[in-house]
């Protein structure tokens, strides 16, 4: 586990606001040296506390009006192959995000879709007809904020 | 309106944005003036909004990721912005969202350990404002998560 001093958390701070920035900026948004902020940036991502980095589209403007997530959950435990059907759900490219849980549903998808009805057609076609696939649940995304969250 | 040239340049950023302008503009079949004079249109028509870097949470330390589905109470006509507010508030919710559906809203919360887990719901979570019911999911696992839209 890597452990974080101030600066270290002001320059996460910094590059979840705008991943783009070089080091000289870097630097100066937290008071280092261009070098000093290169080495610190090199060591988060070397521990893999930089993970990667995520482009911001809008999604609206590129003509995916809709976003829902759906729980669902397996028929048939213990007959259907979890590994068979996390890949078929991955293959879906308006599946944005594959979650496994643990709760009331077994898996939690980000789908994307143009409309109401190009939704509807995803599901239909592309998910119900998963094998293994038992009740689905759906909510409509209406707004997300992503937080800084504790750095 | 989108062209092809501008899907493959956004199909090739999203694989990887932090690749360098004169590798994407191979990728997308281009040359570097023609790609970054689309990305600058791309940019300036609001559908390129930024980079953001992503933090591997588990690389510091937070082990648990929990998905607390809310039902808020609608009789208050101020439920959503209370509760909004009030969880901005607590730094390990790192994502707030609303939905249309049986569920009104979500909130990731992240945590040490379930003992750490356990003292935030207890202390930050349970006392968030309208709270009508509550339902807790354990991420097990996340299978695809790139958020890559089909452009």
């Amino acid at each position: 586990m890597t452990e974080l001093d101030d600066i270290d958390r002001a320059l996460l701070r910094e590059l979840v606001r705008d991943a783009r920035q070089g080091a000289g900026a870097l630097g100066r948004a937290v008071g280092l040296s261009q070098p000093a902020a290169w080495r610190r940036i090199k060591r988060l991502q070397d521990a893999g506390v930089i993970k990667s980095r995520r482009l911001l589209l809008d999604r609206e403007k590129l003509g995916f009006g809709v976003t829902v997530f759906l729980g669902i959950k397996l028929a048939t435990k213990g007959r259907v192959s979890l590994d068979d059907f996390e890949r078929a759900v991955s293959a879906i490219p308006e599946v944005q995000t594959v979650e496994h849980i643990l709760g009331l549903y077994d898996y939690r998808l980000r789908v994307v879709a143009r409309d109401i009805p190009d939704f509807e057609r995803v599901l239909r076609r592309r998910v119900m007809t998963l094998s293994g696939v038992g009740d689905v649940e759906a909510n409509v995304l209406l707004s997300e904020e992503r937080r800084p969250g504790p750095i | 309106m989108l062209d092809d040239m501008d899907r493959r340049i956004l199909r090739q950023l999203q694989a990887d944005p932090a690749q360098p302008l004169s590798d994407l503009a191979d990728r997308a079949g281009t040359t570097v003036p023609v790609c970054s004079r689309r990305l600058a249109a791309l940019e300036k028509a609001g559908i390129l909004q930024g980079q953001e870097a992503v933090i591997d949470w588990h690389a510091l330390g937070y082990e648990v990721e929990v998905s607390l589905r809310v039902t808020l109470d609608k009789t208050e006509s101020r439920a959503f912005d209370d509760m909004i507010a009030a969880a901005r508030k607590v730094p390990e919710v790192i994502e707030i969202q609303t939905f249309l559906g049986r569920v009104d809203l979500r909130l990731s919360v992240i945590a040490r350990d379930m003992a750490h887990y356990q003292q935030i719901y207890r202390s930050h979570i349970l006392t968030l404002p309208h709270i009508a019911d509550i339902e807790a999911l354990m991420h097990i696992a996340r299978l695809k998560e790139d958020q890559v839209l089909p452009v």
